[in-house]
């Protein structure tokens, strides 16, 4: 005898004590898929006999069960389940995580059950419990079907136990991961023949006449590429040739070039076939009619077909789902009442609305699932994505279009409705009410479950992020108080580690670590950039404000966005901000940059000066304070001191060397802040130096190199050389002695005549080491604006030893960490992902900045 | 930093004795970070000065002084203006250089100690953050000197970015020296009002000794006490009353901080929005924004109030609520009223919904304007509690107010203070559309043309 069990269900072992549940358990399923009530006794009380422990231990046995039924996993129940009472409470489990209950009865004779429990020596209740529980198994079996056991096995000898060769797992009905298309899905159908004739024909199906026989009814359908029809259901109903539409899809079915799910008419249609009384309601009695001119066998045919249909198909490696209503996550590819019931007819909140139609809940927008899910049931005017969900009923028996969702390539192809065949009771939402997609009113609200508390974020570039609750906590506040409108944040710049410290005695940070630093790591060819000392700016720019609409679900808030490194406004007044977005954009067409690139917007990475424009409060409070502090105070300690020289007293000379290195380090601290300020009065006294084309509609340019982002900028730069900066750079080659000092030479020329350093890169935008991923950037800073950072007196001999001794480690981990959450939230933006998700990666950006560093790194 | 002492006493030289210092000699304290360096530029019986100089080490100064990062700025600790300006790092080195001066002994001239002398005093440079010129002149002229004050700009290059809180100062006066010393020793602290260690009771130990005999009766005690100690109030208040006492002034003279328990406009606010949610008949109340908790406690002494809940964006201002509430000690039914939590206005949270009452007191002034459509929602449509209390400045107050007078807002994260007439289109507009009565109410004393200062709307859902 052979026992098969649907791959995912709750097995229950249901027998005496001694009848050998555990051996058997033991004997043909995995360590981890039993559940021992005896077991969880012993957890809760340290006795497996013990009776008392018996709630406890089931609570035990419970738990352990929901959650393994919850991650999708099989389970096997050892426990004696030969009450109904017990029973029941496991069966509704199992109902609750949608899966089924199968039942395995080792009905044994009393005889042999109490011999195996004498020889125990861990057992010691007698042949009175033994005798109790027979009693109740003999009464159960007859009831185990109704109890709503899908499969009951009943072993009653030893032989027939010993003959069990092993149990086999058979696949849910749903189960069709190993079918990846392409397919094209298509929405309901209700009867319009012609038109799904016509869009298999714009799908590129050929239909070919055949012999009629009750497969193919004449037709053969075929596709060039072998792509693979699937139908959300509803074929029939309300339109005019329901049963052509059935006999083309139960031919496509047969032949293989369909996969079909029933829809709440396909149901009911069947249950009139079957002869149970059914209102002919909703279109049905219009079926019924034409229906009558067929033969028997068809309509037995079509009951036939219809009952072999499976409420949903969970496919390509359960990366899409189709259902006729959709399916939550928790019951995708499984198999339940509930299930059935949810893909026929979706969720209701059992309101009746003003059509006297049930009011529907819409699951979609809660749905949090990585399966894609593509439905009918309710018409809409056009299939829009929400949620990795997408409706694709557009009404066509009202009047609207049939329309396939091609698969994977995710293209939508309609056809017009001929003619409208039947008026909908409650009109079809009007989408012209609101400017926005649905995904895009979706996203209007984030939700806070998606910031707060621990989270893991999945990236492209370095796997699962862990961003830790006092991390959130920060950011969550800087989000909500500081940042704009969370919809233009596809994108935050990650912290830039300095190169590892100088050993040469006067420099705290120099080019030859920064080059070494790759160069070790295996890099061949490299890119220094000039540093730019302004303040960091993230630019989106679109090319009219319905871009900003359609693609950013923001209106009036101008053509784009300028913002700083934590998400804030860039300019506080946004009338400057739209003059100076607007002549970026200007910049933009006139390079023809929207034509090039394919697009109608942009995001920039640039670095955007003046300094004193942006950091105008700390230049005054900190560095101006500072540096006039210090000139006045250390001018007087320097007459004062020469004064006392004269008067030969021992020590002054020294402590008159001291301040007046003092008094010169003052000096060069403040012409080095003065360095990067400028009076701004207008759009023009800006300059923009952009260094990365981030993305476009479709496309993140991390694939490009350095170089190419410098030369599409440069083409930019060009067409507005008042605003726009261009960045001076050198490509090295490591293994270069010449190449490596020309580069060492730029840099001390550079930073000797007031600019902050470089920045050097990999010359590709992603490269990896034997330790992973590399730091996408290292800065090397000139020595005269390293004064800004460390203090006028930083490069005092006694002063800069002590300040070689930095760690960078830190820094340098969450660079790294910043960069692959930054980069994916751009991925997932340019991949249309909801909001939530582009955001939860902006977030984390935010949440690891609240990381302590040493800010001076 | 330097500070130099000049008498011109008959027989000058004797500061050296005075202040227990050989003239021709270099000599130096240690200090927490750095040393002060004693010495004298000059030295003879007509004319004599002392030179105190404070030699910061930079890298040093770094250590132990991480409160110094400021808000928005984390380098604030590594650059900043210890080194060159006074600060309490003056008083320390005095008391360190010249403790006996200050106490008044004198081995070798006893009789020198009780001698008033002239004595030019010059400070390179003095910081004197919210005050200025104006301020040490208040601090320093009660007490006899002569002032000559020169005020530092920003940045010579930018003169654009105006003057700066640095001046360098002269003070003339005859006077004892311990006298000079111990005023040095409490004004250029008060002036700097910042500290570089962390202030405790012991500070107002050291501000009475060293302000004995002078500070009790100088106009300005209040402010040099508060300035002194770095604004925490509950030291100032501690250390006036003992300052009182010690002068033995009559209570009712007592500071108006700390008697007269004047009734500020947002206890009128607070009280009124007690009220009102009492009289709705609410249950259940969240007040969104509730900061340190002010209103959730006046709201858990009330018994209709079955369930407080508090909601902060600010971690830390959820902390000093749980604090002010005695959270660690309250009892366990008393707990079970209140919740508090952290969250954001903008964004959908379900912990919010089905409360009977929501007051959000002052938050919407601190949302950008364009950040408001997602709190509308938030509250009106997620939410959606039966009643909710808006309250929000009244900006045609604001001229009222004599530093708001030539406009500005009377809080720096304010993002609007809207009239009268923007708050209420706007009230009407949100509650038209997710269906709630609106009604108004002036917070404080009406004016006949600006209104009160502060304005509420009750939102009523249903009509």
């Amino acid at each position: 005898m052979e026992i098969k069990v649907p791959e995912l269900s709750l097995v229950l072992l249901i027998g005496a004590s001694g009848s050998g549940k555990s051996t058997f358990a033991k004997m043909h399923f995995g360590e981890y898929e039993v559940v021992s009530s005896d077991h969880c006794r012993g957890i809760v009380s340290n006795d497996i006999n013990s009776q008392a422990a018996t709630s406890d231990a089931f609570d035990v046995l419970k738990y352990m069960i929901s959650k393994r039924l919850k991650n999708g996993l099989l389970t096997v129940v050892d426990a004696t389940n030969v009450q109904a009472s017990s029973r029941k409470g496991l069966i509704n489990l199992a109902k609750e995580f949608h899966t089924l209950p199968v039942a395995i009865v080792l009905d044994l004779p009393e005889r042999v059950c109490i011999d195996r429990n004498d020889k125990r020596e861990d057992r010691n209740f007698g042949g009175n419990v033994i005798r109790q529980q027979k009693y109740h198994l003999k009464r159960s079996i007859k009831k185990l079907k109704r109890e709503g056991f899908r499969k009951i096995y009943i072993l009653k000898t030893e032989e027939e136990v010993n003959q069990i060769k092993g149990v086999v797992r058979e696949k849910l009905y749903s189960n069709k991961m190993d079918l990846h298309g392409p397919f094209d899905i298509i929405g309901d159908i209700h009867g319009c023949y012609d038109e799904f004739v016509e869009l298999l024909d714009k799908l590129n199906y050929s239909i070919e006449q055949v012999d009629y026989d009750s497969n193919h009814y004449g037709m053969r359908v075929t596709h060039p590429e072998h792509r693979q029809v699937i139908l959300v259901g509803d074929l029939v109903d309300r339109g005019p040739k329901s049963p052509e539409v059935l006999k083309l899809v139960m031919s496509m079915v047969h032949s293989g070039t369909a996969l079909c799910v029933p829809g709440n008419h396909d149901m009911k249609l069947q249950k009139k076939l079957n002869g149970k009384n059914v209102q002919l309601k909703h279109g049905l009695a219009e079926t019924v009619e034409q229906l009558e001119k067929e033969t028997q066998t068809f309509k037995d045919e079509v009951k036939e077909f219809l009952y072999s249909l499976t409420s949903h198909l969970v496919l390509n490696h359960g990366k899409l789902v189709v259902a006729h209503a959709g399916l939550k996550e928790e019951m995708q590819g499984r198999a339940s009442g509930a299930v059935r019931s949810f893909c026929l007819y979706g969720e209701t909140t059992g309101e009746i609305d003003e059509f006297g139609l049930p009011v529907r809940y819409n699951w979609a927008t809660e749905y949090r699932g990585e399966a894609k899910v593509v439905y009918g049931h309710t018409p809409v005017p056009m299939a829009e994505w929400l949620n990795k969900t997408i409706d694709v009923d557009t009404g066509c028996v009202f009047g609207g279009k049939l329309t396939a969702l091609r698969y994977p390539e995710e293209e939508l192809v309609s056809v017009e409705a001929k003619e409208v065949y039947c008026v909908p009771t409650k009109p079809l939402e009007d989408s012209s009410l609101s400017n926005l997609s649905f995904q895009q009113e979706h996203d209007d609200l984030l939700n806070i479950d998606d910031v707060i508390g621990k989270r893991i974020v999945q990236t492209r570039l370095r796997n699962n992020l862990t961003i830790r609750e006092e991390n959130s906590i920060a950011a969550l506040e800087v989000m909500s108080r500081f940042a704009i409108n969370p919809k233009w944040l596809i994108y935050l710049p990650p912290t830039m580690s300095p190169c590892a410290t100088s050993d040469l005695p006067n420099y705290l940070e120099h080019p030859q670590q920064a080059i070494h630093f790759y160069k070790k790591r295996g890099v061949k060819k490299i890119i220094c950039e000039e540093k730019h000392m302004g303040s960091r700016a993230v630019l989106i720019v679109c090319k009219n404000e319905e871009t900003v609409r359609n693609r950013f679900g923001i209106e009036q808030e101008g053509v784009g966005v300028c913002y700083t490194r934590t998400g804030r406004n860039f300019f506080n007044d946004s009338m400057l901000e739209n003059q100076f977005l607007n002549r970026v954009c200007d910049a933009l067409t006139q390079s023809n940059f929207w034509e090039r690139f394919k697009t109608d917007w942009v995001c920039l990475d640039t670095e955007l000066m003046p300094w004193s424009a942006k950091a105008q409060a700390l230049l005054k409070d900190q560095y101006a304070a500072v540096g006039t502090s210090a000139k006045h105070s250390l001018s007087d300690v320097e007459s004062t001191l020469l004064k006392t020289q004269k008067r030969n007293i021992d020590g002054i000379d020294e402590l008159l060397e001291k301040f007046q290195y003092k008094k010169q380090a003052t000096e060069k601290f403040i012409h080095s802040y003065q360095n990067y300020c400028w009076e701004v009065n207008g759009i023009e006294d800006y300059k923009v130096a952009p260094f990365h084309i981030l993305a476009t509609e479709g496309n993140v340019y991390v694939d490009k190199s350095h170089e190419w982002h410098m030369e599409e900028i440069q083409k930019i730069c060009k067409s507005d050389a008042e605003i726009f900066t261009m960045t001076n750079f050198k490509i090295v080659d490591t293994n270069e002695e010449s190449s490596i000092n020309e580069a060492i030479d730029w840099w001390t020329q550079m930073t000797e005549s007031g600019g902050e350093g470089m920045v050097v890169k990999p010359f590709d935008f992603i490269s990896y080491g034997k330790e992973g991923l590399l730091q996408p950037a290292v800065k090397c800073r000139g020595s005269e604006y390293l004064r800004i950072i460390y203090g006028a007196e930083y490069d005092r001999i006694e002063n800069l030893e002590r300040l070689k001794n930095r760690g960078l480690s830190r820094k340098r981990s969450l660079a790294l960490r910043e960069f692959a959450l930054g980069i994916e939230g751009l991925e997932r933006f340019v991949r249309k992902e909801p909001l939530r998700r582009v955001h939860e990666s902006i977030f984390g950006v935010l949440a690891l900045e609240s990381e302590e560093v040493d800010p001076r790194l | 930093m330097i500070l130099t002492i000049t008498t011109t006493h008959k027989n000058a030289s004797d500061l050296g004795y005075l202040l227990h210092k050989h003239p021709d000699k270099l000599q130096s304290v240690d200090l927490s970070i750095g040393k002060a360096h004693i010495f004298y530029p000059e030295s003879s019986p007509e004319r004599t000065t002392v030179a105190l100089l404070l030699d910061i080490d930079p890298i040093d100064m770094v250590r132990g002084s991480k409160h110094l990062s400021g808000k928005g700025f984390s380098l604030a600790q590594y650059v900043n203006d210890r080194p060159y300006a006074s600060s309490s790092f003056l008083s320390v080195a005095l008391s360190k250089a010249f403790s006996t001066a200050m106490n008044g002994t004198c081995a070798k001239k006893p009789e020198l100690v009780d001698v008033e002398m002239p004595f030019e005093v010059k400070i390179s440079v003095v910081s004197a953050p919210r005050g200025g010129e104006f301020l040490i002149r208040k601090l320093f002229e009660p007490l006899g000197y002569e002032l000559d004050i020169e005020r530092h700009i920003l940045d010579t290059k930018f003169q654009e970015w105006g003057e700066s809180k640095y001046f360098t100062v002269e003070l003339k006066n005859s006077i004892k020296l311990k006298e000079l010393l111990s005023h040095l020793y409490v004004l250029i602290p008060a002036l700097a009002n910042d500290k570089h260690y962390f202030v405790s009771q012991d500070e107002i130990n050291k501000l009475l000794a060293k302000g004995k005999g002078w500070l009790e009766n100088h106009p300005e005690k209040e402010q040099i006490t508060s300035r002194y100690l770095v604004n925490l109030k509950s030291l100032s208040r501690i250390a006036l009353d003992r300052l009182n006492e010690e002068n033995d002034i009559q209570p009712t003279e007592l500071s108006s901080v700390h008697k007269e328990k004047r009734k500020t406009l947002h206890d009128v606010r607070l009280n009124m929005v007690l009220t009102k949610l009492k009289e709705s008949g609410a249950k259940t109340v969240v007040d969104l924004g509730c900061g340190e908790g002010k209103l959730i406690r006046k709201l858990l002494k009330e018994k209709q109030f079955e369930r407080i809940t508090g909601m902060d964006i600010s971690y830390s201002e959820l902390t000093k609520c749980k604090k002010r509430l005695h959270w660690d000690e309250m009892a366990p039914r008393q707990k079970e009223r209140i919740e508090l939590f952290q969250g954001a206005l903008t964004y959908r949270d379900k912990r919010l919904e089905g409360y009977d009452a929501a007051a959000i007191v002052e938050v919407i002034e601190h949302l950008d304007e364009n950040r408001l459509q997602s709190f509308e929602r938030v509250v009106f449509e997620c939410a959606s509690p039966k009643l909710v209390i808006v309250t929000t400045p009244n900006g045609e107050y604001n001229i009222k107010y004599e530093q708001l007078m030539d406009g500005g807002m009377r809080h720096t994260d304010h993002r609007f203070e809207w009239t009268r007439n923007e708050f209420e289109n706007w009230s009407n507009q949100v509650g038209e559309k997710h269906n709630y009565q609106v009604q108004f109410f002036p917070i404080g004393e009406v004016d006949e043309n600006v209104g009160a200062p502060s304005q509420m709307a009750i939102f009523t859902y249903g009509n």
